[in-house]
């Protein structure tokens, strides 16, 4: 009923539209002993339910040759609203990751945490398994809006802990409806009748036009990354009370390459809303995209998309024509870094919160460093909770003080205290899963970054700059995971070995990076970062990021648009 | 219009009385009606000559014929009947040969001169197309047999513990019944020859001192003749290059599976879904150096044996048996070295530790525990000549052209301290692209795809025992059987030991493959085998079967096969308001008629 069919809907409006709300043919697919896959349709499907289907890419060939086909294994990703995971959830996904899964537990960029490497018989199990924790993976995917984050460690405060509840009822009451998740993985009644009568109020029988990403950041800190999201809310605390929140939408980091009209953009701010509008703006906000967004062609359905081509003005006019009232104007804001605060730090209440990097947010046993036996022991000891961080690390938050000696100790048994001695662009690196997983990797990421680092250090180190903090991030594909159009440093993958190497984003997520060389490999990468790190160490301002040291200096051009107005940077 | 020329020739064996009464009968009858009997007597004359079920051989009455009969699972036994029944026509005896199941039982009774090939399968079990006659004589409704001249070979494989077990229970039954032995019990082992030609020539030899003292005539014509073969045989294999040699499990298989793909080109050698590529094998030269060192014996030693002198080393490597362990070995081993403790192990009572050993263990592993001397002649003549090995054929030529595809189980594991290889499947395992294999085409009559393409066909192949019903599937795709075809295919795990997944997949899509059940046995808490997956879909495959579907087991002769036979029993049991004794009898039945057929090893 949302679907303008003057224009032909992709192939994907199709599946979606007759899928029964999310059902397609997902639960004979799973039954068909024949092949380790489910139909590709119903793969499409699948996302919304919180997986994709994924194949070894290191096998593929070989296990062609073998008359065998790709060892298919499932991605599951676990929607944890503000990557709150209690101790008791974390024993339980631990165990997932080791029973079911590939042995490792991965944090994602988006504050939750992933498994992958689950073949088709043990998903529905570990699905149930994950449903008994009080946890679920719907909507952890799919054209629906996403597990929403928030900055992490919200117990800073009582307002913090208030955006945090705000964050949670966002993502808990916008996913879909459908009963299609508890009758496939849960062995829920079917529902009688036709299943399309089943009410999806917001969504409707064929969702959104793609995904939606919610974010919630409390200055000075964006770890969120903001204004990556299609709707970024920017708490505003005024002594100690939450007043509300500036609205900024249509952010998205992906993009095609050789493509001019896909691109990232950052999300423009457009007004603010009390605490008692938030609910009713979001559903405003996902009702335009749901009417106005592209469906003809995904690569243009994101909502960043939707307002280039219809006008932030007329976006504007249309949402306020929703609400039935117009939007105040934004309030002011700072922030100071996206990135996290390692080691302990204090609560408002006199608690403490141990910030630990996780290298790629990859928890595994490998040699001396055990992260995932040592995260499992620490949620043994623990009583407070966990935070997940879209930096891809962990909080053990909530620790009394008289707890922090204990806390440590394990850390330092697992080899899991590497933020005290780590060089600082490590700690401030971020790599997406990409090979040998994710299907859509066009070079590696998360498993080339070990090797990258060294190098990197190596050069920082002759320039005097071990100590300088660098964002990198690293991508095997222009999609963005990893966030990399923020990156002071980003290498977008091109092909095996080749990246884009893009500079000049800022330290706190306000400004896009641009191409300094295209598809290089890693000798020509580190030939052209070699004079900027010289002209940086010698020339660069007291305080002064690297990336913004690039534009002072004019090595880079400032870019002329999808910037966020500068004059609301207070 | 065509001439026919009436045979010139005196009609073999029809007595004056019989010609008397064919000619009265025909008579009365009209020119149609004689061509139908015409063509009616030629097919049932072609059906004879290949031992099929239609009538007795015409070979005179039993005081003046020799029969020779035969039990044959891998072809052996039916090669050495053949041999024999072309040299008794050749000697001028009146021969008729059939296969066990084409022999009729009621006949036995009266029979005179019956010589007996029948090779023992696996764990003591009678050849597929032995059974009904091996439960006939073996039972209580055999006649007695006072007047009955035998005598039986058996063929087995010492490096089993029922070595011949079979043929020696015939010998010591038709006794027991009152025959008298034309010579004794003959006990073969995989280098059948050395047993078989002596055997052959005396069991031929007091044949016909009988058959003449019993007033035969002798005849110059023989009655029986052997089909030709192409110029490639066992004993002259044809060199088939190697085209590909691809593993077809994942590389986290606990085994190794090679899909071995062979050129026949130029060879005229041609084949039939469900036959058999006989390979010959050498020894992995690894193994060849241990034996040496073990033996403290010189490999560049020559070594007369049988009139042939060659190194040692090259004796083991190419000529003879090292690989599997048999009881003239143990034996030979046991007064060489002075080891009462081997030597214990061969008698009776220890028969389970001995079975244990034959399982276990390989010659290697003997030698290097029980050390002794060995005069290098002697040692020749313990081992056994080296054996071809036989690989159900994976592929249809409708399908390949001249190409025969092989799925092969390498052996290759480790015990006692060091690897253990296999003769053939290693060789298959090195060997590459481009060179050549000598190989030579083994028939199997037992095991072949129903004539009438429309009839439904079930095939139960776990392992690699799934490799002839790739060929049966090649075969019916491309001749357009309309038939329904139902695999039930099993292994340890999905993800690594799926043979021919690919393919399966792509057969099930095209519409050539109408069902595929799988067990998986090591992927679940509960181990699960095809056995199971007939209990569970019973209805249904009785179903089939009641529509005159036929059934193919390939694999494991130990367990699958006699587990899978017992599960089909369950299944006509439930489904078919059956007895078990009366579902046994139904099963046999399907057997004689070659519509439940075995490929077992």
């Amino acid at each position: 009923m949302f679907i303008d069919m003057s224009t032909k809907p992709s192939h994907l409006e199709h599946i979606k539209s007759a899928s029964r709300h999310l059902r397609g043919t997902i639960a004979e697919g799973l039954a068909d002993p024949v092949t380790g896959a489910i139909g590709d349709d119903d793969n499409k499907l699948l996302k919304f339910h919180g997986s994709y289907q994924q194949d070894d890419r290191d096998l593929r060939e070989e296990r062609r040759k073998q008359k065998l086909e790709p060892a298919y294994a499932f991605m599951l990703r676990a929607r944890l609203p503000s990557g709150v995971v209690t101790p008791a959830q974390w024993l339980v996904f631990d165990r997932i990751a080791r029973e079911h899964a590939s042995g490792t537990l991965r944090i994602t960029t988006r504050q939750t945490f992933q498994w992958h490497g689950i073949i088709k018989r043990k998903l529905k199990p570990t699905i149930a398994a994950i449903h008994e924790a009080l946890a679920t993976t719907i909507a952890a995917c799919g054209d629906v809006v996403r597990n929403v984050v928030s900055t992490a460690n919200p117990v800073e405060s009582a307002a913090h802990a208030e955006a945090y509840a705000w964050a949670t009822r966002l993502s808990t009451e916008l996913a879909p409806k459908t009963r299609a998740y508890h009758e496939i993985w849960l062995d829920g009644e079917k529902l009688h009748g036709d299943p399309v009568e089943e009410s999806e109020p917001l969504y409707g029988a064929t969702y959104l036009p793609r995904k939606f990403k919610i974010g919630l950041a409390i200055p000075p800190l964006n770890d969120i990354d903001v204004f990556a999201q299609d709707l970024g809310l920017i708490a505003i605390v005024e002594q100690g009370t939450l007043r509300g929140f500036n609205l900024a939408v249509g952010g998205g980091m992906g993009a095609t390459h050789g493509d001019a009209s896909t691109y990232p953009r950052l999300a423009s701010v457009i007004g603010f809303a009390t605490p008692e509008q938030l609910f009713g703006v979001a559903e405003a906000v996902i009702g335009i995209q749901r009417d106005w967004g592209d469906r003809t062609e995904r690569q243009h359905a994101r909502l960043k998309y939707t307002l280039d081509r219809r006008g932030l003005d007329a976006f504007k006019a249309e949402l306020e024509a929703r609400l039935g009232y117009a939007l105040a104007a934004p309030r002011a804001y700072r922030f100071e870094h996206n990135g996290d605060r390692y080691g302990w730090v204090e609560g408002h209440d006199g608690r403490w919160h141990l910030t630990l990097h996780i290298e790629s947010g990859r928890l595994a046993d490998v040699g001396e460093r055990r992260w995932l036996s040592g995260l499992r022991e620490l949620a043994k000891a623990h009583t407070g909770d966990f935070r997940l961080t879209c930096n891809q690390n962990v909080i053990v938050a909530n620790v009394a003080t008289d707890e922090r000696g204990r806390i440590d100790a394990i850390v330092r048994e697992h080899g899991l205290d590497g933020y005290r001695k780590q060089s600082a662009i490590r700690r401030h690196a971020i790599a997406c899963v990409a090979l040998p997983t994710c299907g859509l990797a066009m070079a590696e990421s998360e498993r080339y970054l070990p090797a990258l680092l060294p190098k990197l250090e190596a050069l920082l180190d002759r320039h005097g700059l071990a100590d300088a903090p660098i964002l990198l991030r690293l991508s095997g594909c222009p999609n963005g995971c990893s966030r990399p159009y923020l990156g002071e440093i980003a290498l977008v993958g091109r092909g095996p070995g080749r990246y884009d190497l893009r500079l000049g984003a800022d330290f706190s997520g306000q400004r896009l990076n641009q191409v300094w060389r295209e598809n290089v490999d890693e000798a020509a990468i580190l030939a052209a970062l070699d004079p900027l790190f010289a002209r940086y160490a010698a020339e660069r301002a007291d305080g002064e990021g690297f990336g913004d040291f690039l534009l002072r200096g004019g090595i880079l051009v400032p870019l002329p648009s999808r910037r966020i107005p500068s004059e609301l940077v207070a | 219009m065509n001439t026919v020329v009436v045979p010139n020739l005196p009609a073999p064996s029809l007595d004056a009385d019989k010609l008397a009464r064919l000619t009265w009968e025909l008579e009365s009858l009209t020119a149609a009606q004689l061509y139908w009997i015409a063509a009616w007597s030629a097919a049932q004359a072609e059906q004879v000559q290949r031992g099929g079920v239609a009538t007795p051989a015409p070979a005179g009455q039993p005081a003046s014929r020799l029969t020779i009969v035969y039990g044959s699972q891998t072809g052996n036994a039916k090669r050495i009947a053949e041999q024999l029944a072309s040299r008794g026509e050749a000697a001028g005896l009146p021969v008729r040969l059939l296969r066990a199941d084409a022999y009729p039982q009621r006949e036995l009774a009266q029979e005179r001169h019956l010589l007996l090939v029948i090779s023992t399968q696996g764990d003591g079990e009678p050849p597929d197309d032995a059974r009904g006659l091996f439960e006939f004589i073996s039972g209580k409704r055999a006649p007695k047999l006072p007047a009955l001249q035998f005598a039986v070979l058996g063929l087995g494989d010492s490096s089993y513990p029922q070595f011949c077990t079979i043929g020696r229970q015939l010998d010591a039954r038709l006794a027991e019944l009152g025959g008298s032995r034309l010579a004794s019990f003959g006990e073969a082992d995989v280098e059948i020859e050395a047993v078989a030609a002596p055997w052959v020539e005396q069991a031929l030899e007091q044949a016909r001192e009988r058959l003449r003292q019993a007033g035969a005539p002798a005849r110059a014509t023989p009655l029986h003749v052997v089909p030709s073969r192409s110029a490639w045989s066992r004993e002259q294999p044809f060199a088939a290059t190697v085209l590909a040699n691809q593993r077809i499990v994942a590389r986290d298989s606990a085994r190794d599976v090679r899909h071995v793909e062979l050129s026949l080109e130029g060879s005229g050698l041609h084949y039939q879904p469900g036959d058999a590529l006989g390979v010959w094998p050498h020894n992995p030269s690894a193994l060849v150096e241990q034996w040496l060192e073990a033996l403290q014996l010189d490999g560049a030693q020559p070594v007369t044996h049988q009139q042939r002198a060659l190194p040692l080393r090259q004796w083991l490597g190419r000529e003879r048996e090292i690989t599997r362990l048999h009881r003239g070995f143990i034996s030979a081993l046991a007064t060489a070295g002075g080891h009462d403790e081997l030597a214990r192990l061969l008698q009776p009572e220890q028969s389970a530790q001995f079975a244990a050993v034959l399982a276990d263990e390989q010659p290697i592993d003997l030698l290097r525990r029980y050390p002794a001397t060995w005069q290098p002649e002697t040692l020749l003549a313990t081992l056994r000549p080296l054996a071809p090995r036989l690989y159900s054929i994976a592929s249809s030529t409708k399908a390949v052209g001249e190409e025969v595809h092989l799925t092969v189980a390498v052996v290759d594991y480790q015990a006692h301290g060091s690897t253990h290889w296999g003769a053939a499947s290693s060789l298959l395992a090195a060997t590459d692209e481009d060179s050549k294999l000598p190989v030579f085409i083994e028939s199997n009559e037992r095991f072949r795809l129903p004539a009438d393409g429309s009839r439904d066909i079930i095939m139960i192949g776990p392992g690699t025992g799934v490799a002839p019903f790739r060929a049966f599937l090649q075969e019916r795709r491309e001749s357009g059987a309309t038939g329904r075809n139902w695999l039930f295919f099993g292994n340890r795990h999905f993800a690594s030991d799926f043979l021919y997944q690919v393919e399966w997949q792509q057969a099930l899509q095209d519409g050539s493959l109408h069902r595929l059940d799988l067990a998986f046995s090591r992927d679940a808490e509960h181990k699960t085998y095809v056995q199971d997956r007939l209990h569970e879909h019973g209805a249904e495959l009785h179903a089939w079967l009641k529509n005159g579907a036929h059934l193919y087991v390939c694999g494991d002769a130990k367990h699958m096969a006699r587990d899978v036979h017992a599960a089909l029993v369950d299944v006509i049991v439930a489904h078919g308001n059956q007895s078990p004794d009366e579902a046994n009898a139904w099963l046999g039945e399907l057997l004689q008629q070659g519509r439940y057929a075995r490929d077992v090893y």
